[in-house]
């Protein structure tokens, strides 16, 4: 499939639907909305990183004037660890462990009670007046100190291979012959690197406001990236049927993943419901780094070998990621996503979910593609000087292509990996010169991307305007690029269409905004629903004009008559057949639900120029360059804003971003201050190169375009950090004083 | 403890409120005043998501107690487009794609203002420097460093 390069909308960089309310002021985020009567929620958290509750006494936080509530994990419904609950890739066994400890505290910064009072202060001072009988037990925060041998277990009934372990679970993917393989290479490199979690950093914290009736009727305001998850995880923890919860979803001040589970809505709802008020709960930055997120710290070993041409002909990974307090680290993205973008015989990579005394991981942008990314790509640039070989020429002789069986499973149809590559080898970044202590790095990433269940509905207003409602969430721009594929169906300008997100009650079942599936997803749905919609405007001009439907086309928002009765009649606009309806069948609309498939997986590959202060131990990105394969960019603005937005994420991971414990077993940086994430001045202009190769069982061609830009970024920069100092680092992140400490190490 | 009241202008208009002691101006906003455009992402002054201008001057209205608004003009993002009209800036941000979640713009926008305000002519390192104090984790400031670069070469040439 080429890409069609006439559209009048799709491919546009249009003004988005949402953006007037984003630069005045009105957007409505989860914080800001208020009610009548509303009274404020406040959480307890857990000191103690791993502690065991003997007994919780509220009465003296409930005796306070002001006071309306108070609830603990008895008013959570339980879901016993003997048997596993399924929602989507959640178990509530840990989503209720989760959102209020239960039988132990696991991590500083556990909800252990909630309250909720008239002012935030009385809820606060509630809070310290709720007296928690713990006792403190022995605990693990790292990966290693997890694994020895006497290591304090966690939970007594998670076994592994027999006996109690901090191992929550083991996923492995095979092809061909390992032994085999690494007999026939000529050259192997073993490396083993380590990354630290990163939050994801979103600028919102946590938020709801929660209403509930003295029939349960629940509405629920708050921020996430799904208002369907939302509902569903409400109801399995406070026992209300999901029929009388209705979600409502505010706009979104980023998630980048950290969204897609519930930490407050559970809770807020159960303070609702017994204070008969609307509660309102916030968290302070604080509370979201101490007990959000954040993606997963990680110890990776990674083996390549290859023949002296550079054929890589066996990979070997074996992938340790930090579940932290309950089992659900992304092993399935380190797993599965990092020798992807090879063409690889002889393929093991294997990965292990671990427990610690750390706040549950949530997912990350690509959850776990980039930290097997990070030991890959590295170990890729090794070969290539140990082969000799420009390191793009390594990638480009072992590119996965049509054809290739990838180990992770599914032959890859029509994908654009080689395409990034011969990009990225001819931008002329790759030719500049550099400077002294300058390098330069590249590295590639692939991502699987996501179909899975949509909906949407499509109806024409009484005067000719269109509004669509979809079920996603949107986090970057969807709605801009939904309204570009409706015009150009219909052949309206884009301004004539109204995008919205509609809540649990208004619109159909809609998976989560995440994995980089929605705009793959609601694009289909839309497009079928405006089919459909053009389907009945062809019968209600056939209908006037009294001749066979299929007589009919629709061309520029318009019906026109078709041969043989071309010229016969004037065309009929939108406006005309909408003003018709009510004397022609009444309203014009429809919805299509789906659960979608078709999507393809997404390849990125960068270049990356670092220059080294080696007197203060900074290293600075000067130049930057994304080329990614996109499918097709229905709005470019918000797929160039994607990449680069990965990419700056990618660049604090690589260079600062990290949670520094102290020797109670708290995190010691839970703010922007410390928590360093990349600053405007931080960073240089991010360089795009969008690669078109439509996805073929896509009707726009769309690919996800959201995970894969995090995926090479690491090993990019490492890649040209090694290049300008000559010094590999094996450890993230690339921080001043590590990279201070291994100048000193020299001499 | 009774509650302080505080006489303030408020884009351009006078405005009074009852406030805590300890109440931010921030606090203030969001609450009694009802300006929720300010967002609150750190309330420890490192985010900006909460700029506005006091006497012109860009702050952190986290770290200001709004007892202090008194007898001074403030201005949030609320006050930024003239009517119906929207500012440069926030047309600029709309056309260049210059926001994805859209929780740090309005701080964004404030404090590109400002920058405006003191210098017509910035470079892109000056634009760099004088919006690190805002963060924004969806695009990588790409974008709105061009949409501030050319919203002030815009607003030059319409000038001249």
């Amino acid at each position: 499939m080429n890409v069609i390069t006439n559209n009048k909308w799709i491919g546009q960089r249009t003004i988005r639907p949402d953006g007037v309310d984003k630069v005045t002021g009105r957007a409505a985020f989860a914080a800001d909305t208020t009610m009548p009567g509303m009274i404020w929620g406040k959480i307890l958290r857990s000191p103690h990183p791993h502690a065991r509750i003997k007994s919780i006494d509220t009465s003296k936080a409930l005796a306070l004037p002001g006071v309306k509530a108070v609830v603990t994990a008895r008013d959570i419904v339980d879901f016993p660890v003997d048997k596993s609950v399924m929602l989507g890739i959640q178990d509530m066994r840990w989503m209720c462990r989760n959102v209020m400890a239960r039988e132990k505290a696991l991590f500083p910064g556990h909800p252990v009670a909630a309250v909720a009072a008239t002012t935030e202060a009385i809820a606060a001072k509630a809070c310290e007046l709720i007296e928690v009988d713990y006792e403190v037990l022995p605990w693990a925060i790292e990966i290693d100190d997890a694994l020895k041998a006497d290591a304090p277990i966690l939970h007594e009934f998670n076994k592994f291979e027999g006996k109690p372990s901090n191992i929550a679970g083991k996923l492995e993917v095979k092809k061909g012959d390992i032994a085999q393989g690494f007999k026939e290479a000529e050259v192997v490199i073993e490396r083993t690197f380590t990354t630290r979690p990163v939050h994801q950093g979103y600028i919102e914290p946590h938020a709801c406001l929660i209403s509930v009736a003295a029939d349960n009727k629940t509405t629920i305001w708050s921020s996430s990236q799904g208002q369907f998850m939302v509902r569903a995880m409400t109801s399995y923890l406070t026992g209300i049927p999901q029929s009388d919860i209705r979600a409502i979803p505010a706009e979104i001040g980023g998630g980048f993943g950290g969204k897609t589970i519930v930490y407050l809505e559970p809770l807020a709802t159960l303070l609702a419901k017994k204070s008969g008020r609307p509660v309102k709960m916030v968290m302070t930055r604080e509370e979201v780094m101490r007990a959000t997120g954040p993606t997963s710290g990680s110890k990776s070993t990674v083996k390549i070998g290859a023949k002296k041409d550079g054929t890589i002909v066996a990979a070997q990974g074996t992938f340790y990621l930090q579940a932290g307090a309950l089992p659900g680290s992304p092993i399935r993205g380190a797993v599965g996503c990092s020798f992807s973008p090879y063409d690889i015989p002889n393929v093991l990579s294997v990965g292990y979910d671990v427990l610690s005394n750390r706040s549950k991981v949530a997912a990350y942008r690509a959850p776990g593609a980039p930290i097997g990314a990070f030991a890959v790509e590295c170990v890729m640039d090794e070969l290539a000087s140990a082969l000799k070989m420009d390191p793009l020429e390594l990638r480009l002789k072992n590119a996965a292509r049509q054809g290739t069986k990838a180990a992770h499973g599914p032959v890859f149809p029509r994908i654009g990996y080689v395409e990034t590559l011969e990009a990225a080898k001819a931008h002329p970044h790759y030719a500049a010169p550099l400077g002294k202590l300058q390098g330069r790095g590249v590295a590639s990433g692939f991502w699987f991307n996501a179909g899975g269940e949509s909906s949407a509905q499509v109806n024409i207003t009484e005067d000719g305007n269109v509004v669509v409602t979809t079920g996603h969430p949107d986090i970057g721009g969807s709605r801009a690029a939904i309204a570009n594929v409706c015009a150009e169906l219909l052949g309206i300008d884009y301004r004539q269409v109204s995008v919205l997100i509609g809540d649990t009650a208004t619109v159909g079942f809609s998976n989560l905004t995440g994995g980089s599936r929605v705009l793959f997803a609601s694009a289909m749905v839309v497009t079928q629903s405006t089919e459909k919609v053009i389907t009945t405007l062809r019968e209600r001009a056939a209908k006037i004009w009294e001749i066979d439907p299929e007589a009919v086309k629709w061309e520029n928002g318009a019906a026109h008559p078709a041969s043989p009765n071309a010229g016969q009649f004037e065309p009929l606009t939108l406006a005309e057949l909408a003003a018709k309806a009510p004397q022609m069948g009444g309203p014009i609309g429809a919805g299509v639900q789906l659960n979608t498939e078709g999507a393809e997986g997404g390849f990125g590959t960068h270049i990356c120029d670092v220059e080294v202060d080696v007197e203060l131990g900074i290293v600075r990105v000067i130049r930057y360059t994304a080329v990614q394969d996109v499918g097709r960019a229905v709005h470019p603005g918000y797929v160039e804003g994607q990449m680069q937005g990965g990419v700056a994420q990618g660049i604090g991971w690589a260079l600062n971003e990290e949670y520094i414990y102290n020797k109670d077993g708290k995190v010691d940086n839970p703010g922007f201050l410390d928590y360093r994430m990349p600053v405007c001045s931080d960073l240089p202009m991010i360089d795009t190169v969008m690669v078109e190769v439509p996805n073929p069982k896509h009707p726009q061609g769309v690919k996800g375009v959201g995970e894969v830009p995090l995926v090479p970024v690491m090993a990019a920069v490492a890649n040209a950090v090694h290049h300008a100092l000559g010094k590999r680092f094996y450890s993230l992140p690339m921080s001043p004083p590590k990279v201070l400490a291994a100048l000193e190490a020299e001499g | 403890m009774a509650k302080l009241h505080v006489s303030t202008t408020i884009n351009g208009e006078p405005m009074e409120f009852l406030c805590e002691p300890n109440d931010t101006m921030l606090d203030a906003l969001r609450g009694p005043l009802g300006l929720t455009g300010s967002k609150e992402g750190c309330a420890s002054g490192d985010c900006g998501a909460c700029s506005i201008l006091l006497d012109d001057r860009l702050v952190c209205s986290c770290l200001m107690l709004s007892a202090e608004a008194q007898g001074h003009e403030i201005r949030t993002i609320e006050g930024m487009a003239d009517g119906e009209k929207l500012h440069p800036l926030q047309q600029k941000f709309l056309e260049m794609a210059a926001l994805q979640c859209g929780i740090c713009t309005s701080g964004m926008l404030v404090a590109s203002d400002a920058l405006l305000k003191k210098n017509p002519q910035p470079s892109e390192e000056e634009v760099r420097f004088w919006l690190a104090g805002n963060l924004c984790r969806c695009t990588g400031y790409d974008k709105i460093v061009r949409a501030v670069l050319e919203t002030a070469q815009d607003m030059r040439e319409a000038r001249n």
